[in-house]
Formats: structure tokens, sequence, C-alpha cells
């Protein structure tokens, strides 16, 4: 290759990077960047939260935007790459100069990118699920879904009443998995309930029946399934399969009507916690969240012609607890982290947020409700 | 082990063994006519799926899926017009490359098409409830629909290439391209059947399995490795070593999962693919210089 | 010994200094840091270019000696070794000055091995899986080769999948920096970018330097020969098995570098890292490059890889690079770095017309 040549890429290349990066400034505008795995082994949860963000971006701006500066969504897919989202969160911090970043969607790009965005003294609010984002707590790291060890107690105690104690346990091999597997172990003692067996899938798992074959001959009085994944589905089917009639209870990453499609009747009697968003139909109208979950079911229905997912939620709840702490903090950043972390009773679609300095999760207990799987709907679980 | 256990294990291994095995003869197919690995057979069984899903939609399931084999075989017959074709002397490393750059587009056109969403056809027979035992083994109907179909698909393909003239000329290009060119046979028009029938297969395959696997946009990818693996195996271009090679690593697999965590099956029957490449670097049944599809 | 070698070299440590200057200049420092990764990525094409391009073999596998690298420095430089202080292998180390206290999220005292001990120990570690696997891998030709080392990649891809001490699907985070006598450290550290940016830079012409030298070697013309003919090649007394495991180890050995290095200047590592899908990329790139072109291979590299982590080409990343592949090798198989390629690139209306007007015909 001669030298005139490599000069002449070279220059092309500056040319194309300049080209790239060099976007047009609007001074009315509050950027707010967002990390989604839009594509990729996650795209089920990065694509529900980019469309609800997108759609929100413009709902907000047509009612007027914050204190009448518009917001610009940045939207990022990662493809669910910690490597993507790292490279991603630089861009927006260093030369987008966002005010805040929303996203990852999933628990190992939130841990990559929590350090940058805490050193960079910029607000992350996380959609993903592990509890390690948030504990221990770094200044600036908030997230939106629920507590693992919430919805694994809620599982537990709801055993306890069946007088369920011999228990085996699937989970998926990400964090979400990882995390929910480590609170059923510890708080399985206190309810009197024993893990038997416990065992570990990869997200593309098509089938499961080598592994329910293990469990089924350990006895066990029912199985608990800890992922977030498509093969929640088809835990369901092969359990029918195998004729294993014992009560199947899922994670809250259970919370999305096409999982309870694809398993069809085998889905009916599935018992898992998840927040209101699937029953708000269900819902008392005084109860603080219905309002709020009819209208992003309505909207997001209505926009995208598909069901809302709790996962879409998540996006809901980040974009819309920092709209809020921005309509307090004002143009600050510091003073906007602060009302974040002092928002009390903000009514999102996961529960009501109350967070403080010792709790950037934002959710207790009640957050979640049990949910059983009835006529091939989500119903609300009443203890016969 | 209990016996029940046992033989539930060697249920799952030959259902999955058996879908390695259509997409194994898939990679022959092709392979036996051009010389191409064609990486992108796993999206075959992909697109066969999800169209068929989509048309399920309009029309009785046996016509959706009938007709989704004929769109899909039809996609298979494009790419070796638009891209195979064109290629003079291609080296191996080539195709390796041209086909695993279709695979990746076809996976995402496939995403902008449909979406991420996982899909699925309904139980041809039953529902997704419905258990059949024997002798103490559980299995759903569907799985005998993947035990047929892949049994009629093999002895079929047998029937084929033994008795038909088309066979017979595939077999001719298989064992000698020039050859069966100087005896009149248009050796171009076989590579295109050759597409056309691998991505049928495909297609008819991913149809079978969609109800048990479900299908997404990227399922397609680690079905072709399985594939790959099994017709490296059985010795690439052997299809009785295909559907050999597909029982073994699938009850290799399904047995795996007794002992180890289940995170390393795939692992497993990779692992014992290598050690038996650096044994016998021709597959469990590959001539040494991988000889053609001659006893089908 | 020919200087003029070293020209194109000279244009290169030209190009470095002026991009960062020029960034500083115009205050767009921040292009730097996708550079850098980008920069560590090319390191691996770089390794890939002369495996593939001089010796003719295919590893779909590359990603996989990264990962190598990758995790086990992560794996070392995260251990906490506070626990065992009074084992005497620990207790060794530390007087040696190869751990550090350091402290961990909750802030508690920890005692970890210096990055340094990590590089070691991936140098070696993948050296030695190089060397293990590419015995029999080596023998291997055409499309088994080409399964072998797929295999091999999906293998290490589903150990740091499955494997709790490599974090299994959330990888490892909060890895300290990677110091550098001289105050120096990789790092993402948005004050230390213009440094990082030098760090990587050195690599990479280190790389480019050690690799020129070899291909104009012994070694090199003996690599030529066994791309044009093995048979060839042992018919006249080279000893072809020992010159490909050369490369093949030498290869691998770059990717773990650079897997070290981007690791630590990211501050953690993921199993997306190891997947097939990025050992096709790199592939993808050396083709582009031109096979045999380590310019042209380090020009796509960078280029690519930049416009990839900008996140440029937003959710149809694969979509381009699977273009790339098919599009390079119909048109350009020889790459796209050369004149008679942009000139054949040039004509490509006409040919596609003459190829659908020689379709019609047939």
């Amino acid at each position: 290759m001669s030298l005139k040549k490599l000069l002449t890429l070279i220059v092309c290349m500056a040319v194309m990077a300049i080209a790239v990066s060099c976007k047009k400034q609007n001074k009315e505008t509050v950027k707010i960047g967002a990390i989604f795995a839009v594509t990729g082994g996650a795209s089920f949860l990065g694509a529900p939260e980019a469309k609800t963000v997108q759609m929100l971006q413009d709902e907000i701006n047509a009612a007027g935007g914050i204190d009448g500066k518009n917001i610009e969504v940045i939207i990022k897919d990662s493809a669910g790459k910690p490597e993507n989202a790292i490279s991603f969160a630089k861009q927006l911090i260093d030369e987008n100069k966002v005010f805040a970043i929303i996203g990852p969607s999933t628990s190992g790009e939130s841990m990559k990118i929590k350090s940058i965005c805490d050193d960079a003294k910029v607000i992350l609010v996380s959609c993903a699920a592990a509890e390690s984002i948030v504990n221990p707590i770094s200044k600036y790291v908030f997230k939106t879904p629920q507590k693992d060890s919430d919805a694994a107690q809620m599982i537990l105690n709801l055993m306890k009443k069946k007088g369920i104690t011999k228990i085996g346990v699937v989970s998926s091999n990400d964090g979400f998995g990882a995390e929910g597997k480590k609170q059923l172990e510890k708080l399985a003692p206190g309810a009197g309930v024993q893990i038997l067996i416990s065992e570990v899938y990869d997200k593309k798992a098509t089938d499961l029946t080598g592994v329910l074959t293990k469990i089924k001959a350990k006895n066990v009085q029912a199985v608990v399934n800890w992922s977030i994944v498509p093969a929640q589905s088809i835990i369901a089917k092969n359990m029918k399969q195998l004729n294993m009639n014992v009560p199947l209870f899922q994670s809250h990453g259970f919370g999305n009507i096409k999982y309870v499609k694809e398993a069809g009747e085998a889905a009916e009697g599935i018992i898992f916690p998840c927040g209101r968003l699937l029953i708000v139909d269900e819902l008392a109208d005084s109860h603080p969240q219905k309002q709020v979950l009819a209208k992003y079911k309505k909207d997001y229905e209505g926009k995208y012609a598909e069901d809302a997912s709790t996962f879409g939620g998540h996006a809901y709840d980040a974009l819309m607890i920092l709209v809020e702490a921005m309509k307090r903090g004002g143009s600050d950043k510091e003073k906007t982290r602060d009302a974040l972390e002092n928002l009390k009773g903000f009514a999102g679609t996961g529960g009501v947020f109350n967070y403080s300095p010792a709790d950037h999760t934002g959710l207790d207990i009640n957050g979640f409700e049990l949910l059983t799987v009835r006529g091939g709907k989500f119903v609300k679980y009443e203890d016969k | 082990m209990p016996f029940e256990q046992i033989l539930q294990y060697i249920f799952s291994g030959i259902t999955n063994g058996s879908i390695y095995a259509i997409v194994a003869i898939g990679f022959n197919i092709i392979y036996n006519t051009t010389g191409i690995i064609n990486f992108a057979q796993g999206e075959f069984l992909m697109l066969g799926g999800m169209t068929a899903i989509s048309l399920s939609a309009f029309m009785p399931l046996p016509v959706a899926i009938l007709a989704s084999v004929v769109i899909t075989s039809f996609v298979g017959a494009l790419i070796d017009f638009i891209f195979i074709r064109r290629l003079k002397k291609p080296t191996v490393l080539n195709m390796v490359i041209i086909t695993i750059g279709l695979s990746i587009l076809i996976r995402d056109i496939a995403l902008h098409v449909w979406d991420e969403k996982v899909r699925s056809l309904p139980y041809f027979t039953g529902s997704e409830v419905t258990s059949i035992n024997i002798l103490g083994a559980y299995i759903s109907p569907q799985v005998l629909w993947v035990l047929g179909v892949s049994g009629i698909i093999v002895a079929l393909l047998g029937v084929f290439f033994r008795v038909t003239v088309t066979g017979r000329s595939m077999r001719a290009c298989a064992s000698n391209m020039t050859a069966a060119r100087l005896c009149g046979i248009n050796t171009r028009n076989m590579v295109t059947i050759s597409f056309m029938l691998s991505a049928a297969i495909g297609a008819l395959a991913g149809c079978v399995v969609s109800p048990i696997t479900q299908t997404q946009y990227d399922c397609g990818t680690s079905l072709a490795i399985k594939g790959f693996t099994v017709a490296i195996l059985g010795g690439l271009g052997n299809s009785t070593g295909a559907v050999i090679g597909g029982i073994v690593i699938g009850l290799l697999e399904a047995f795996s999962i007794s002992i180890m965590p289940l995170a390393y099956k795939d692992a497993i029957a990779i692992a014992v693919l290598l050690l038996i490449l650096f044994v016998r670097p021709s597959g469990l049944f590959g001539k040494k210089e991988a000889a053609g599809l001659k006893e089908f | 010994m020919n200087a003029k070698k070293y020209i194109p070299v000279a244009v290169l440590v030209g190009c470095i200094v002026l991009f960062q200057v020029a960034s500083s200049l115009i205050g767009r420092e921040f292009y730097l840091t996708q550079l850098t990764m980008a920069a560590y990525y090319s390191l691996v094409i770089l390794g890939l270019t002369v495996l593939m391009g001089y010796t003719g073999q295919i590893s779909l596998g590359h990603a996989a000696f990264f990962a190598i690298g990758g995790y086990t420095s992560a794996v070392l430089t995260t251990l906490d070794l506070t626990g065992a202080a009074g084992n005497p292998v620990v207790k060794a180390v530390t007087a040696a000055g190869l751990a550090a206290a350091s402290k961990d999220a909750y802030g508690a005292e920890t005692l970890v091995l210096s990055p340094w001990v990590a590089l070691v120990a991936a140098v070696v570690i993948t050296a030695i899986v190089a060397f293990l696997i590419g015995i029999p891998i080596l023998k291997l030709k055409g499309h088994y080769l080409a399964m072998a080392t797929l295999g091999f990649g999906i293998i290490v891809y589903r150990i740091v999948l499955g494997a709790s001490l490599f974090g299994e699907a959330d990888g490892i985070s909060d890895l300290p920096p990677f110091p550098i006598p001289g105050g120096l450290a990789v790092c993402g550290d948005p004050a230390r970018r213009v440094e990082n940016f030098y760090i990587a830079a050195v690599l990479v012409v280190a790389g480019v330097v050690l690799l020129i030298n070899l291909v104009d070697s012994r070694v090199g013309r003996a690599l030529r020969s066994i791309h044009g003919s093995e048979e060839a090649a042992n018919a006249m007394g080279v000893d072809i098995a020992r010159y490909k495991l050369l490369v093949f180890v030498l290869s691998a050995v770059f990717a773990c570098v650079a897997g070290v290095f981007l690791t630590h200047f990211n501050g953690g590592i993921g199993p997306s890292e190891a997947e097939t899908m990025k050992s096709v990329s790199y592939v993808a790139i050396v083709a582009v490059g031109g096979m045999a072109n380590l310019w042209g291979a380090l020009v796509m590299g960078v280029v690519l890889n930049y416009l990839s982590l900008r996140g440029y080409f937003g959710s149809y990343d694969e979509f381009v690079f699977g273009s790339i592949l098919i599009g390079i090798m119909m048109f350009a198989p020889e790459g796209l770095l050369r004149m008679e390629s942009l000139r054949g690139l040039a004509g490509l209306p006409a040919r596609i017309k003459s190829m659908f007007g020689a379709k019609n015909e047939e």
C-alpha cells in the first residue's frame, strides 16, 4: 500500500468522523441519553423500552416540555453488549453532554456503566432488575424495577401458606436469574422451604425437558423459574409435556402477555408476583396507580399495536421519574439528583416509588401483586 | 438412574438429534453439489417457521406450512441466482465468509420484517398440555411429529436420490462435476435445485419444531452451528452419517445434563466433536477426502 | 535492513499525533475514547491478518483469545486475597510488590494482584492454550478447520457464560486501572483520555512494526510459501506445521494483549466479547482489508470499529457487517484497499448489468 493511498484514506476517515459527529445543536432542548438493547439477545427488553421512551418524548414535548424546554432522548442500541454500553455511555456524557441517562436494559451493562456515570456525576436510572446495581448505593445511580428479594419473599410466603416445603429452582444464567436464585436461597429457610435442586439455563435455551426430568426425579412440590427470557414459556410447556403436575411459580420477569400466548394452555395456573400494569382493569378507580397504568397501556397499545409489557413500564418509570425530578430540580444536575433521591409517593407503572438516600430502588413489597393466568389472561391470584 | 428417567433423556436426545440431523442433511445436499458449506442453513428453519406463523393467520395450518416451504425454497433459489452463480472459482474461505454474511443479512432482515418477539405455531395435534405416556416417559405429541417428519424426509430423499433422474444427476454432480457436465447434465441447475431442496427441508423442519422450541429471528444461528457440528461429525456429504451423528450429539447433550450444568451442554457436544476431529480429521463416516453422497 | 518499509510506520505515527492534536484543538477530544477502543480491536485484527492472509488459515474463534486475555486479567485483578493473606505464596507476592491494597465497592479493604501479574498470566495462558489447541487444529483443512476454530470459540464462550467465576451473563465489572511506569494508567477516566489514546497507539505501532519485520523475514517467506502451496513448501523443506503454529500462537497473543488492555480501559468485560459474531466480524474486517494486507486491515479495523462503537449503524450494525462481507467477497475478493479493487468497484454498475445480461443468455 502506497503512502498516498494511506493518507487519502486517513483524511477520508477524519472527514467521515466529523461529519458523523456534528449534529445540529438546539439550545431549547434538554438532552437525555437512553441505552437499550433494541436488537440482540435482550431485545425483548430493549425494544419495548425504546418504543416507550420514544412515545413519551413526543408526549412530553407536545404538552410543552419541562419548564418550557423540550426534551430530546438520544436512544442508543447496545445490542445487549457491555462494551457497546460503555462506549455509548462515554459518548453520551462527554460528547452529547446529556443531562441524565436511562437504561441500560440488562444488569451486566448497568454494572459496567455504573461507575462511569457516578464519576461523571450524571444521573443513571437503570431499567435492569438486579439488586447489585443499587447495592452498594452509588450516589448517582437509581433503578426502577422492583426488588428481587421482595418478589422472592412473596412467592415464599405463599408457599408457606400452602404448605409447600420442597421445591426445585430453575433460573437463567444472567444477572436477573442469578440474583433471584441468590435471594430464594437466602430467604427459603425463613419460610421453612427447602431447595432440593437448583439448575441454571441459557437465555437461548429451547429444550428444558432434560433439566426438568432431573427435577422431577427429586419429587419436588413446586418449581420456581426465575428468568426474564422467552424460555419461560418453554419451561411451562415442557412441564406439562413431562406430566409434572406441581405448581409452577415464575418471577416478575413473566410480566409479558406474549409469554402466556406462547405457552398457551400450559400457562394456566402459573403464579407470579408482578407490578399492576397487567391487571389494570381489575384495579379500583381509587388506586393511586390506576390512572397512570390505564393511560400508559392505552397509549402504548394504540401507538404500536402490540401488548404493553412491564419491561416497557420500567422505561416509562425511569423517564417519568427523571422528568418529575427535573421539574423540581430545574436544570441543575445536583438539585435534580437530590430531588430524585427524595422523591416520595410517585405513582409509576411498577408501583408507588419512594426513594431515599438509603434506598435507590424506591419500591417495596407493596409494588407487587400476586398474579396468575386464567383463560389466557393475567388475573389477580386469590388463595382458595 | 431409574429406567423412566433414562428413557426420558433418550427421547429428548433423539428429538433434538433428529432436528440437528435434518439441518445437517440440508448442509450435505448443498455441499455435495457445490462444495459449499451453507452457513445460512439455520436461517432457512427460521424463515420457514416465521413465514408459516404469519401465513397461518390467514389460512389453515397445513396450507400455511406448504406455502412457507414453497416460499423458503424460492428464497433458496434466489440466493443461488444472486450470490452463488456469480462466483468464479471461489475458495473455501470466500464461501465460508459469503454464507456467514448471508446468514447475518437474513437474520437482520427478519428482525426488521417481523420483530424481536418470540412466536410459535400451534401444536399440530393436541395442545401444550397434552402428554403421551410411553413406558413411563412422557412426551408431547409434537415430538412424534418431529420424529415422523424427520424420518419421512430422510426416506423421501433416499428415494429421490436413487430413483429420480434429477436425484441421480445430483449424485453425478456430487461425485464428479466435470464428468457430470460432460454427460449433458446442467450442473448449474443442479446447484439451484440443491439450494431449493435444502431450503425446503429446512423450512419444513422449522415449522415442525416451532411449537416446541418457539421461533425468533435469531434462532437459526445456533441450529446452524449444531447442524454443522453434526455434518462434520458424520463426515461431510454423508447423509447416513448425518443421521447417526445427529442422534449421537442429541443423546450426548441429553445425558450431559444429568451430570453437568445445562450451561455447558453446547460446549460438551463441540468438545467431543473436536476430539473426534483431532483423531479422525474426516469425521466418523467421512472418506479421507470427504467423499460425495454416493450411498444415500 | 530496508528503511523504506518504515516510511508507512512514520506516516502512521504522524497521523496518530495529528489526530490527537486536531481533536484537542477543536475541543472534540472525546473522539479519542472510541478511537482507543477501535485501536485495541485493530490489534486483534492485525494478528489475524498474518494468520489468515499469510498462512491462509481461517480462524472463526479469535474472539476467544481476546476473551481469555480480558477475563484472565479481570478475574485476577478483582480476586480478593485478603482472606488468604497468611498463605506463603500470597505473602511472597505481596512482598514482591505484585499485589496492592485497594477498596471494593462496599468500601472494604481488599488485596488484589497487580495488573502486570495478570497481563503476564494472561499472555502465558493464551500462548499455552493456543499452542495446545493449535497442534491438532492446524492439521485440519478447509471446512474442518473452520468448524474446529468455530467450535473452540464456542467452548470458550460457553465457559465464560456458564461459570460463576466469570460472572455468567453479567461478566466482570469494576476493574482497577492498569498502572504504567511514569504515572500513566490504562483506565476509563476521561482526564486520562489522551494518555490512553497514546498507550493504545504505541501498542498498535509496536504490533505493526513487529509484524512487518516478521512478514519480511525468512519466516514471512516461509509463510507465503505455505499460502501458495503447502505441498510445495513442504517439499522444499519448510517445516509448515511449525510456522503455522508459530503464527497461530502469535496472533492469539495479539488478541490476548488487546483483551487485557481494553478490559482495563473499559473497566469490565462481558461474555459478548467471546461471541461467535465477534470472531466473524474480525474475519470480515481482515477480508475487507485485503487478507494479506496489514495496512488495509489496520485502516479498516480502526474505521469500522470506530463507527460501530459510536453507534453510527444503529440497529443495523450486524446488517452492515453482513453486507460488507458479501459485497467484498463478491466484487473485490482481494480487499477494498487495493487499486485494482477500487477500479473494479468503479466499474461495478457495468459489471452488475453484464451479470444480469449474462444470466438471461443462459
